[in-house]
């Protein structure tokens, strides 16, 4: 009977230590759980905050994409002229804000209207699409990102003569590339 | 890969004999022409020859406007032998000098014209010449036979047996124009498409023995220089530069080329050395320099320059380096060219907002407005200097016009579609 007691005592040792042990792993358990969840909240509270930004970004762009569109991607000069007009920095500025949230390349087509030799009207597109270029990089658009080229009076808007159409071939075109 | 395609096909000349692109209609002759009388030439072989040369040769004495030709009709005989010449008819028809010819085959592929002018008045002979070439350069034999009736009568070297070179642009809807580079006989016809492209060319010029030509074009999307063998096709690109690559120009002993490049900032004025490649600057200014040419010695270079605010034409004296402005006439004076004599330049004037060719004599300093159409531009001179060949508008559609150097002759060359523009008269050609 001694014999069984001991048994039985070490059997009711044996099974504390067990429950203990049992109760001991739970607790970590449970610990590790609520931290995971608690980083999962986070994680979720994260990603809602990362959405939000990015589509509180992407309502900007489509906002900055908007002015420009109603800007427009041409821009009108003068006779004889590469001087910026306030309509033309007025639409470059859109240009210009869309351009410094990513990070496409530009081309910007000078063009003249017909009156004055072909070579000489290509020094004039040039120009303007110089012009253009320059108010980019001084407004921070880097000036790799910017390609320039002059057609003169070769690919006119309009074809004709007079002032309605000579006024729409005086232009730089924006191509987004 | 697809428009490389397209442009090496096209690059292959389309050659269309019969058909001319451009028509010539004379607007104003001189005010006393010279009558005279081409009579058909005989043929001295079996079946029709291959082609009417004495029309080809009337044709060239009455574009010239300095001769007024008997219409066949009005012909009473038609003589291709002195014996068979009787003065009489002619006086009749107030004909002032009679032109026979007689054509012949001297091996299946080379033709043989020999011809006579008579002096109707003095009853003698004035001229008595000889052409041979290839059957297939008829015309051009033709050519050969008026320069020299040309040169006998006027005391001035005839320039028909000469070329040209000019652009035309096929407008498409709602899409890229075509443009052509087109090389064709002095009088339009026998027109050869060098260069089609969907992209701008512009700025045809010749070397000096008329054996390549330069030119600019965009068929890369950036504006570019070409030479081109024409006998071969062979073409090399000279330029590749940032910004402008514009003007070539040939040197008149052919060595080296100038040119407009931007590269450096704003346009000016770079010499090539065709064999090295190697770039001199010549202008270096903010302003615009542009469309060179060259003196006819070589010795200095006029170009177009908006230094002294408007453009005005300048000269660069390449032994000093000194530059001194050449017009003072009006507010606009551009794209200058020079007739081989050095002494007659051509170029756009503008009065009261219009555009016209005009003649300025660089001894006595003295300007001539030649033409009075609103848009004229491109002045080209034929080696002779006689005529000015330029384009201009007759609607809204680009012709090329021609006026002599006197402005009292003027015709036009419509063309029957497209737009035509940028003329460039050969130099003489060598002959085969």
């Amino acid at each position: 009977m001694k014999n069984l007691s001991v048994a039985s005592k070490a059997l009711t040792v044996l099974f504390a230590a067990a429950f203990l042990a049992a109760c001991s792993g739970n607790k970590e358990k449970e610990q590790a759980e609520a931290e995971a969840a608690a980083q999962r909240a986070a994680e979720e509270a994260a990603r809602q905050a990362a959405m939000e930004q990015q589509a509180a970004e992407e309502a900007r762009i489509q906002q900055l994409q908007a002015a420009v569109d109603a800007a427009g991607n041409v821009l009108y000069f003068a006779f004889d002229s590469y001087t910026l007009s306030a309509d033309a920095t007025a639409a470059l500025d859109t240009h210009i804000a869309l351009l410094q949230t990513n990070d496409v390349k530009v081309r910007l087509e000078g063009h003249t209207d017909e009156r004055g030799t072909r070579e000489y009207n290509m020094a004039l597109g040039e120009r303007r699409a110089n012009a253009v270029r320059d108010y980019m990089t001084i407004n921070g658009i880097a000036s790799y990102r910017i390609e320039t080229v002059s057609y003169g009076e070769e690919q006119p808007a309009a074809y004709g003569s007079g002032e309605s159409n000579w006024s729409q071939n005086r232009r730089v075109v924006i191509k987004y590339q | 890969m697809m428009r490389l395609a397209l442009l090496f096909c096209c690059l292959l000349a389309v050659v269309n004999p019969l058909r001319a692109e451009l028509v010539i209609e004379i607007t104003q002759g001189s005010d006393n022409p010279t009558a005279i009388a081409v009579v058909p030439f005989a043929w001295g072989e079996a079946g029709v020859a291959p082609e009417d040369l004495a029309q080809v040769v009337q044709d060239d004495l009455r574009r010239s406007g300095l001769f007024d030709p008997v219409a066949r009709q009005d012909m009473l005989s038609r003589p291709s032998t002195e014996q068979e010449i009787f003065y009489r008819d002619w006086r009749a028809t107030q004909t002032e000098y009679v032109t026979i010819g007689r054509v012949r085959l001297v091996d299946p592929q080379t033709l043989q014209v020999d011809f006579e002018v008579f002096d109707v008045l003095r009853q003698n002979r004035v001229l008595q010449g000889s052409e041979t070439g290839p059957v297939s350069e008829a015309r051009m034999i033709a050519h050969r036979v008026s320069d020299a009736v040309y040169a006998k009568l006027t005391g001035i070297p005839g320039a028909f047996a000469t070329r040209l070179l000019y652009v035309s642009v096929t407008r498409v809807a709602n899409d890229r124009d075509f443009y052509r580079l087109t090389l064709a006989d002095s009088d339009g016809v026998r027109p050869i498409v060098l260069l089609e492209s969907r992209e701008p060319i512009l700025a045809p010029s010749w070397s000096p023995d008329g054996r390549e030509i330069a030119y600019v074009s965009f068929e890369t999307t950036r504006p570019a220089i070409y030479r081109q063998e024409l006998a071969t096709g062979q073409r090399e690109q000279l330029t590749n530069f940032t910004g402008l690559n514009g003007s070539p120009a040939w040197s008149p002993d052919g060595n080296s080329m100038a040119m407009v490049l931007s590269k450096d900032g704003s346009p000016d004025i770079y010499l090539m050395d065709l064999a090295t490649k190697r770039l001199t600057r010549v202008t270096r200014h903010y302003a615009i320099d542009t469309e060179p040419t060259w003196m006819p010695d070589g010795k200095s270079l006029l170009f177009t320059s908006d230094r002294g605010g408007r453009p005005q034409i300048y000269r660069y004296d390449l032994t000093t380096g000194l530059t001194e402005r050449v017009t003072y006439e009006g507010p606009y004076n551009a794209r200058a060219r020079v007739a081989q004599d050095g002494r007659n330049m051509v170029v756009v004037h503008q009065q009261s907002g219009q555009f016209h060719i005009a003649l300025m004599d660089l001894q006595r300093n003295r300007l001539q407005i030649l033409t009075s159409t609103a848009l004229d531009e491109s002045p080209s001179i034929a080696p002779n200097g006689s005529m000015i060949l330029y384009a201009t508008k007759s609607g809204d559609r680009g012709i090329l016009a021609a006026v002599s150097a006197d402005g009292g002759v003027k015709f036009r060359l419509p063309s029957r579609e497209g737009d035509v523009r940028e003329p460039a008269w050969s130099p003489y050609m060598g002959r085969p």
